[in-house]
C-alpha cells in the first residue's frame, strides 16, 4: 500500500482522522462526564457555566448511594438474575444448537426453520399472557419469573448451530466407534471445541440480561427484588435534583458491563458479526 | 444414512427438549394466548376473579383504533422510526467507512470508543442524557451557547422532546451496525478497487459505484433489523420524559405498558401489541420489497 504510506499526512488522511476523533469524542463524552460528575460535591454540577471536572473530588455520592438507597441489594439482585439467565441459557442453547447442527432426527431442519421464523414475533406480544401465566404459577415477584423466559433463545441456538456445523463429523464418528455415548461426546469433545462461541454467548447473555429493563419492571413489583436498571429508573424519579447522586448510580450500573465488554470485546464483536451473516 | 434406532432419536430429542420447552412455554404459548386475550375484556376485575372474563370480539381493536392517544402514539413512533433509523444507519456506515480507510490511525481505539455506548445500560445512559439536555445546566445547551445558539428546552418542549430521544437512541445504537458494516466492507475484494483505480475512479466514485452496491444486501438486512428494533421504543421515553410533554413521546409500546400494567386492561394492551406487530410486519416487508427492487434495478 505505497499509496497509503505516501499520503499518511495528506489532507485526506488528516480529514479522516479528525472525523474519527470527533465521532469518538461524542461517543465517549457522556460516559466521561458521568464519571466526572459522580465525584462532584452534591449540587456542584448545577452551576453556570456547567463544570467539567470536580473542584474537590469526593466520594460523598457513593457513600450516600450505599447508605440510603440499598444499591448493594440491587447490585446483588442484578448479579443473581444475570448469572442465572447466562448459565441456564448457555447450557440449553449449546445443547440445542449442537443437536440442530450435528445430531440427526426426523423433522430437524423444519423445526429449526420454524424457530427462525418465530424471530419476527416481537417479545411484547407475549408479555401480558406471560405475566398472567406466571401469576397463576405464583412466580410474579420472584427471580424465577425474570429468569425463566430467558433460559433459552432462538438467536443463541442459531449462533451455536452456525459454529457447530464446522466441527468435523469424523471426530464424532470416531468417538462413537469407541463406544462413547452422545452425552459423553457432547461434554468431553464438543464443548471444549465450542469454547469461542461459549464465551461469545456468555457475554451476550450477561450483558443482555444485566441491561434488560421492561420485563423486570413488569414482573418485579417488590422494590427489594428490583434489578439495577429498574431501581435507578425509580430512584431518578425521586432524586431529580440530585444529579451527582444519580451519576454515581449510573456508574455502578454501567461499569460492570463496560469492563466486562472491554475484557472480552473480541468475542462480543465476533458474535455480532456471526449473527449478521445469514 | 443408516436407519436410526429409537434410542438414538430419543437422545437427539433430549438435547433440544429443554430449549424447546422454554421457548414453547414462555414465548410461543403466550403469543397464542395473547391473541385470544386481545379478543377478551380482560381487566382489573378479571385479574381479581377469572369469572368476570367475557369475550369482547373485536371491541378492543375498535377501541384502540378510535383512541386519539393511540394515533398520537403511532405518529410519535413513526416519527422516531422515520428519522432515527436513517440517521442511525448513516452514522454507522460513515464511521465504518472511516474506520476501514487505510488512512485511519489508532483503529482499535476508535472502534472500541465508538462501540462503547452499545454495551451500556439504556436506563443509565437515558438518565445521563436527561442531565446533559437540561435547559439551564446541561452541557448540550452550554456547548450550543458557545456557537451562539439560544438554550433549547429539549425535554420540556413538545417539538424537541422526540428529537432528543432520537439523539439518545442514535448515540446508543450506531456502534452495533457499524461493526456489521465493517465486516461487510472487509468482505469486498480489493481487486474491485484496483480495477476502479486503473479506470481512473476517484475516491467518491469508488464509494458510489463499488462500496455502496456491494454493501446492498447488508444495508437492507441492517435496515430491517434496526427498523424492527426502533418500533419497540419504550425505555427511553419511560426514563427521560414519561411520555410527555403533552404526550409527545408516548410510543405504541409505552401505551401498551400503561394500558396493561398500570391500568390492568390486559385485553386492550394485547390488542395494542398485536396492532404494533402487524405494523412492524407491514413496514419491514415493505422495506424488503423496496430493497429487492432497488437491487434488481442496480444490477439491471
Amino acid at each position: 500500500m505505497s499509496q497509503a504510506k505516501a499520503s499518511r499526512f495528506s489532507p485526506m488522511a488528516i480529514w479522516v482522522n479528525v472525523a474519527l476523533a470527533i465521532a469518538a469524542f461524542f461517543a465517549l463524552a457522556p460516559l466521561l462526564w458521568m464519571i466526572s460528575v459522580s465525584f462532584m460535591q452534591p449540587g456542584e454540577s448545577n452551576a453556570l457555566p456547567p463544570p467539567l471536572w470536580p473542584a474537590r473530588p469526593t466520594l460523598a455520592n457513593y457513600q450516600q448511594l450505599l447508605a440510603q438507597t440499598g444499591i448493594v441489594r440491587y447490585f446483588v439482585n442484578s448479579l443473581v438474575v444475570a448469572t442465572g439467565v447466562t448459565a441456564s441459557s448457555l447450557l440449553f442453547n449449546l445443547m440445542a444448537g449442537y443437536a440442530f447442527a450435528k445430531l440427526k432426527f426426523k423433522g430437524r431442519d423444519k423445526l429449526f426453520q420454524a424457530l427462525l421464523a418465530a424471530l419476527v414475533i416481537p417479545g411484547q406480544v407475549a408479555m401480558m399472557p406471560l405475566f398472567l401465566m406466571l401469576k397463576t404459577m405464583g412466580l410474579v415477584n420472584t427471580w424465577a419469573g425474570v429468569i425463566l423466559p430467558g433460559m433459552a433463545g432462538v438467536f443463541g441456538i442459531y449462533l451455536v448451530r452456525q459454529y457447530a456445523r464446522s466441527l468435523p463429523d469424523a471426530l464424532l464418528e470416531a468417538a462413537r466407534m469407541d463406544g462413547a455415548g452422545e452425552w459423553r461426546i457432547f461434554w468431553m469433545i464438543v464443548l471444549p471445541l465450542l469454547k469461542p462461541v461459549i464465551v461469545t454467548l456468555a457475554v451476550f447473555g450477561f450483558l443482555g440480561s444485566w441491561n434488560d429493563f421492561m420485563w423486570p419492571l413488569i414482573v418485579l413489583t417488590d422494590a427489594d427484588l428490583h434489578t439495577l436498571p429498574v431501581a435507578i429508573a425509580s430512584l431518578s424519579r425521586e432524586h431529580v435534583a440530585d444529579g451527582e447522586l444519580m451519576m454515581a448510580g449510573a456508574v455502578v450500573t454501567v461499569m460492570p458491563v463496560l469492563l466486562l465488554f472491554l475484557a472480552l470485546q473480541k468475542h462480543y464483536m465476533a458474535g455480532l458479526m456471526m449473527g449478521s451473516v445469514k | 444414512m443408516k436407519p436410526q434406532s429409537l434410542a438414538q432419536r430419543l437422545i437427539a430429542w433430549s438435547f433440544v427438549a429443554p430449549a424447546l420447552a422454554v421457548i414453547g412455554l414462555f414465548f410461543l404459548l403466550p403469543v397464542v394466548i395473547g391473541l385470544a386475550l386481545s379478543f377478551s375484556d380482560f381487566d382489573l376485575y378479571a385479574l381479581a376473579d377469572w369469572r368476570n372474563l367475557r369475550w369482547a370480539g373485536v371491541d378492543n381493536y375498535v377501541h384502540v383504533l378510535t383512541l386519539p392517544l393511540f394515533w398520537q402514539a403511532l405518529y410519535n413512533t413513526l416519527f422516531f422510526v422515520a428519522f432515527g433509523v436513517p440517521l442511525s444507519i448513516a452514522l454507522s456506515l460513515g464511521c465504518a467507512v472511516l474506520l476501514q480507510s487505510p488512512l485511519a490511525r489508532f483503529k482499535p481505539f476508535f472502534r472500541t470508543a465508538l462501540f462503547a455506548p452499545v454495551v451500556t445500560t439504556l436506563v443509565a445512559v437515558a438518565i445521563i442524557w436527561r442531565y446533559l439536555l437540561h435547559t439551564r445546566y446541561g452541557l448540550v445547551n452550554a456547548g450550543l451557547g458557545q456557537i451562539g445558539i439560544a438554550p433549547i428546552d429539549w425535554l420540556g418542549d413538545p417539538h424537541w422532546s422526540m428529537p432528543s430521544i432520537i439523539l439518545l437512541a442514535v448515540w446508543k445504537n450506531f456502534g452495533a451496525n457499524m461493526i456489521i458494516f465493517i465486516a461487510a466492507l472487509q468482505a469486498i475484494p480489493d481487486e474491485l478497487y484496483e480495477a476502479a483505480r486503473l479506470d481512473g475512479a476517484r475516491r467518491w466514485a469508488q464509494l458510489r459505484w463499488i462500496t455502496l452496491p456491494m454493501l446492498g444486501p447488508t444495508l437492507l438486512m441492517v435496515s430491517v433489523l434496526t427498523m424492527a428494533g426502533y418500533f419497540q421504543l419504550f425505555a427511553e421515553p419511560y426514563v427521560m420524559t414519561q411520555g410527555g410533554p403533552l404526550q409527545s413521546t408516548v410510543s405504541v409500546l409505552y401505551l401498551m405498558y400503561e394500558e396493561g400494567f398500570r391500568w390492568w386492561n390486559l385485553g386492550q394492551a394485547s390488542a395494542v401489541a398485536f396492532v404494533l406487530f402487524v405494523l412492524m410486519v407491514v413496514a419491514t416487508q415493505g422495506l424488503m420489497r423496496l430493497g429487492r427492487r432497488g437491487e434488481a434495478a442496480a444490477s439491471a
